[in-house]
């Protein structure tokens, strides 16, 4: 039986302690992990807990992070509660089995620290390991503070449990802006915490010797299409059990989440769509223009996989001019939000100008006075009757203006 | 808002020391940030941390700050990095250092005119007398809390037993120490 772990009320913990007290807290069965900045010290903390008799689970060291993600999938299969933390280059030679265990369906949790990735080699955030997972098939759940990845934990293995979804879930936070940066949070106690996360329910587990399974199944073209469709189904449903799951977090702890988060977006002329602790940034932006008459508001998908496309519609279909920042660099394309948000809004009557701004990279500082900036030249565009930029622009980029695509279309 | 910006070499404890005064101030209702650039940082390498203190939910996550109180935790950063980055005409600089004020200003021409807001205190000298070793962080906060006048000394000191709970109690002593001292000795 674990040791009592004591937690206050208040605690001020960073991201990284904030997730591996999550991952106590529901239990963990397996933990099978390879280390790597930012995401070290969930996996260090973890570790630490073992030692100390705070855990009854196992601690799996391995020498990979394709192998922590093969063993977690093998503790899954074998009908465990599985989870495992990584970033980047870690995040990269995971990739493999990140689509074994979605196409397994096993709701593993992988919490990132979300870490640009190399070459330049660099240790700092932006969303580039994020994005590398987004065809993976597993569901991917942002948090924006420190708070909110140990909620999206916890509110992680219910979603991924269900019996109706059964698929792996990330929890992503930015690496040193979320991971590292420490703030009031407000933990569950122990048993509310265990409560609220349940009993891990087994289905086909390979340890049931009187029922033997098979896992990993060869398939060519008879049946891997509708196993793949039936797998994005799964994705696209789990859209209704995550509402659900949030719902009664919220009810429990007073923090209510939605796969798409609307601020001051009632009467907003313009609007910024983001990700990650920049979200907060430009709320703080937002809430700064509003003081001087301009009605500026903030979208952010909670859930990133699946595309709230539906919620993206409904939150910007009266907006006038939108920006679409992406943290990742995108390869000779526009960025993925971009071309995601602008989809989404292709179907809606008013169609509104949509721009696209990627920034951060590599741990770019963005200010808030950045974010005002981008906010002013929606405003520009909605007073000149056209988008007055480059289509694609960076920001907080040195040396001359990078710009891509021109339109004067209204 | 209060903001407050480290300048120390990575092993020197401000991270630690921002996020130890974080869980202090959090108890008295304040909502607080704390946050380092580091990373691939090896031992001695100059890195800064911060600290927001604010009476509502702190959303801001760029590192660009104003910041109300400068640290200095390491005796040569007060010389070779812009520790005058940024600053308001009520910043306050307290520097860890064995000079007298007046010497310290002389050697850092960006501080001149800013004598009333430069204070000094041997951070170095006095955690190498109470806890053995080269740990300025510790002796800094006694420091900061008598500059900036946020808690009483026996407050803190009973918090920070509270954040230091988990290490042996040799090691708690050693730190209240500190933490006294500097707040006594800081000019």
């Amino acid at each position: 039986m674990a040791e009592k772990y004591e937690i206050k009320e208040t605690e001020v913990w960073d991201g990284n302690y904030a997730i591996s007290q999550a991952l106590r807290q529901a239990q963990v069965d397996v933990v099978a992990a390879y280390p790597i900045t930012p995401s070290t010290p969930i996996v260090e903390n973890y570790g630490n807990y073992v030692a100390n008799g705070y855990i009854d689970g196992e601690f799996v060291m391995v020498e990979s992070e394709h192998a922590a993600m093969s063993g977690c999938v093998g503790a899954a299969a074998a009908g465990g509660r599985v989870a495992t933390a990584t970033s980047s280059q870690g995040f990269a030679l995971m990739v493999e089995v990140l689509y074994q265990a979605s196409g397994m369906r096993l709701p593993i949790v992988l919490t990132v620290a979300n870490r640009a990735l190399a070459s330049p080699l660099n240790v700092r955030g932006d969303h580039s390991d994020m994005y590398l997972g987004r065809d993976s098939g597993w569901i991917q759940l942002d948090a924006f503070n420190a708070e909110e990845a140990y909620d999206m934990t916890l509110c992680a293995f219910r979603i991924g449990e269900h019996l109706n979804v059964r698929l792996p879930v990330m929890v992503h936070q930015d690496g040193f802006l979320t991971s590292h940066t420490a703030q009031n949070i407000h933990p569950l106690s122990d048993e509310e915490a265990y409560r609220f996360v349940g009993d891990y329910k087994c289905v086909d587990e390979m340890l049931d010797f009187t029922r033997p399974v098979t896992y990993g199944a060869q398939t060519e073209e008879d049946w891997h299409f509708e196993h793949k469709a039936k797998q994005h189904k799964a994705l696209m449903d789990s859209r209704a059990i995550i509402d659900e799951v949030f719902a009664e977090y919220g009810k429990l702890t007073g923090r209510t989440y939605n796969r798409v988060e609307n601020y001051l977006m009632e009467d907003a002329e313009v609007a910024i769509v983001a990700l990650g602790s920049s979200v907060e940034t430009c709320r703080l932006a937002a809430e700064e223009l509003r003081a001087e008459g301009i009605k500026a508001g903030v979208v952010a998908p909670r859930c990133f996989r699946p595309f709230p496309f539906d919620a993206i519609r409904e939150a910007l279909k009266d907006v006038k001019a939108i920006a679409c920042l992406d943290r990742s660099s995108p390869g000779g394309a526009m960025g993925a939000l971009f071309n995601e948000v602008s989809a989404a809004l292709y179907s809606t009557q008013a169609r509104p100008m949509v721009t696209n701004f990627i920034y951060g990279l590599g741990g770019r500082d963005f200010a808030v006075k950045e974010a005002k900036r981008i906010f002013m030249e929606q405003k520009a565009h909605v007073d000149a009757g056209h988008i007055t930029t480059s289509i694609q622009q960076f920001s907080g980029l040195r040396g001359p203006k990078l710009g891509f695509f021109e339109t004067k279309r209204s | 808002m209060v903001e407050i910006r480290w300048h120390s070499r990575a092993g020197q404890g401000a991270v630690t020391g921002a996020k130890g005064l974080g869980d202090v101030v959090s108890t008295t209702g304040k909502e607080v940030q704390a946050f380092a650039l580091y990373g691939s940082a090896k031992r001695g390498a100059a890195m800064r941390a911060y600290n927001r203190i604010d009476d509502k939910k702190i959303i801001n996550h760029e590192k660009f700050m104003l910041p109300d109180y400068v640290l200095v935790i390491d005796p040569a950063l007060a010389f070779t990095d812009n520790i005058t980055e940024n600053d308001k005409p009520s910043t306050c600089y307290i520097i860890t250092t064995h000079l007298s004020k007046e010497e310290l200003i002389k050697g850092i021409p960006a501080l001149s005119g800013k004598e009333d807001r430069v204070f000094v205190v041997d951070c170095m000298q006095i955690s190498l007398d109470t806890i053995g070793r080269v740990v300025p962080n510790a002796p800094m906060l006694g420091a900061f809390i008598k500059v900036s006048g946020m808690f009483e000394l026996d407050y803190f000191l009973e918090s920070m037993k509270r954040v230091l709970s988990k290490f042996p109690q040799k090691i708690i002593d050693s730190n209240m120490d500190a933490i006294s001292r500097a707040y006594n000795e800081v000019k």
